[in-house]
């Protein structure tokens, strides 16, 4: 049996695809309805886990704590804002020191800047400091699913991938190319290993 | 009523008689074709007279027939496959209040392989079913929603209730993926010690006794999300102590020391979310309850992923 029928699953997605979602909607009018960020891949998206390297951090609020991390995976860097309303997420900022592996559960935000373009960012629901062995799975998981939204984006019973040819003109040809390349940066990673212990 | 409908109680009619009779599906058809199209006759009432017929015909008891036709009999854990006629014997479990005026009764069927929930519908004009009690169920369809399967009663469906009880196995679940949430309620909790009330006290008060001198325990509720789909996990004391290495007592302690039971949540969800795990027990309601964690921190291979997107 799956979880509460409301409960919104947290996809896999790379930064590099994640800061392209900037087109958002809602399927119903409700004023609580969930809002849905559009993955170029053809996916709707109200919850993202993500698994990074944290590499800065800053408290950019005025009047109160505002922190923003950027997280960092093979592909290019989800931003992540956390004020008082996310105040267990705010206070792992504060005392995480980078550089750490993060692992982060978060809803998408996009904003739009005033020159008009849109960022796309995270807010969190929890940060918690894991290690590298978590963040390889989630590079692997991450691949497979973003490979598995390529191969059914051009359906034509895909609503989503409908949706995506009709918002963006984001060939899904360099998501692929961003899987493999975060693919090889692990094998790199295992193979230097593998050379420091026959060292 | 279809045609097709028709001739799928047709044939199977026919198979129950074709060792005895030299009776051809068409013939059954017609039969209960007149009953239901022309005497307006409802197709469970018309399947019972045309196969009263062949019985006084072949000279046989409605005992003799056997299985047969169409409909297979199945264990409940075994329906993973919509829109198929099926016979279940079955205990009712808990029956739930329906939610439209278009269901009778909704709830929980159960045999010994397991659960499955059951939705009779209004018109389906069908007894009673009784929480606990036993029934043959013949001809029900089964049904799929997000990945769980249902079975429904309906018109042409046969409910005959067993003297006997059966024992109501337990479905298992194996769950995989990431733990993304702790839920409120998780960590150092207490629970109100009257007999026979295990409730989770709020606020020292239990929603049933009031007021009460709790007993702590410990237990998460957890969401393993596989980026697919979200499970909710519930890891009792012992499979909390599993997962995250602390014991009731040093729960207690570290609560004391903060004067504050939350400080224990915190401390676990520092260790356990945002890594992966493989959790197996029984399920129920919509929790899968913890018997075996397992966390997944081999190394990742990313070799078979990296052939399929250089092939694509």
């Amino acid at each position: 049996m799956s979880a509460s029928p409301s409960r919104e699953v947290a996809r896999r997605v790379f930064a590099s695809e994640f800061n392209d979602a900037t087109y958002t909607f809602k399927e119903s009018d409700d004023e609580r309805a969930p809002l849905y960020a559009l993955l170029p891949t053809g996916e709707r998206v109200n919850r993202v886990f993500f698994v990074g390297t944290l590499t800065e951090k800053e408290d950019v609020g005025e009047e109160s704590e505002y922190w923003r991390g950027r997280v960092v995976d093979p592909t290019g860097t989800f931003f992540v804002y956390a004020g008082q309303y996310q105040p267990g997420p705010a206070s792992t900022l504060r005392s995480l020191e980078p550089p750490a592996y993060v692992a982060v559960a978060g809803k998408p935000r996009t904003f739009e800047t005033d020159d008009g373009t849109v960022n796309v960012s995270v807010r969190p629901e929890s940060i918690t400091e894991v290690d590298a062995a978590t963040r390889d799975r989630w590079v692997v998981e991450t691949a497979e699913q973003t490979l598995d939204r390529i191969e059914a984006v051009d359906s034509d019973t895909n609503e989503y991938g409908v949706m995506a040819r009709e918002q963006y003109d984001l060939p899904v040809e360099n998501y692929r190319r961003d899987v493999i390349e975060a693919l090889e940066s692990l094998e790199d990673e295992t193979a230097d290993t593998e050379a420091e212990v026959t060292d | 009523m279809t045609e097709t409908d028709l001739r799928t109680h047709a044939e199977d009619i026919h198979d129950q008689f074709s060792d005895h009779l030299d009776v051809t599906v068409d013939e059954v058809e017609e039969r209960l074709h007149t009953l239901v199209e022309e005497y307006k006759v409802p197709l469970d009432e018309a399947r019972r007279s045309v196969t009263s017929h062949y019985l006084d015909e072949a000279d046989m008891e409605r005992e003799d027939l056997g299985g047969g036709g169409t409909t297979e009999r199945v264990d409940v854990a075994d329906v993973d496959e919509p829109e198929q006629w099926v016979d279940v014997t079955a205990k009712v479990v808990e029956l739930w209040d329906p939610r439209s005026d278009a269901v009778a009764q909704v709830g929980l069927l159960g045999d010994e392989s397991g659960t499955i929930k059951f939705t009779k519908w209004a018109k389906s004009d069908l007894p009673e079913l009784e929480e606990g009690a036993v029934y043959d169920l013949r001809n029900v369809v089964t049904d799929e929603y997000q990945g769980r399967y249902s079975v429904k009663l309906n018109r042409t469906t046969v409910v005959e209730r067993l003297e006997e009880d059966l024992e109501v196995g337990q479905d298992t679940k194996t769950v995989e993926g990431a733990l993304v949430d702790i839920q409120s309620g998780s960590g150092l909790i207490k629970r109100c010690p009257e007999e026979g009330c295990t409730r989770v006290l709020q606020n020292g008060r239990c929603s049933e006794h009031g007021d009460v001198e709790g007993e702590f325990d410990l237990r998460i509720k957890a969401v393993i999300d596989d980026g697919d789909e979200a499970h909710d996990v519930l890891f009792d004391r012992e499979a909390t102590e599993e997962l995250t290495g602390m014991t009731l007592e040093e729960a207690k302690d570290m609560a004391m020391d903060a004067l504050d039971t939350t400080v224990v949540a915190d401390e676990m969800a520092t260790d356990i979310l945002g890594r992966y795990y493989r959790v197996t027990g029984p399920t129920f309601r919509r929790y899968v309850l913890a018997d075996e964690v397992e966390r997944l921190d081999e190394a990742a291979d990313p070799e078979a992923v990296l052939i399929k997107a250089r092939s694509m």
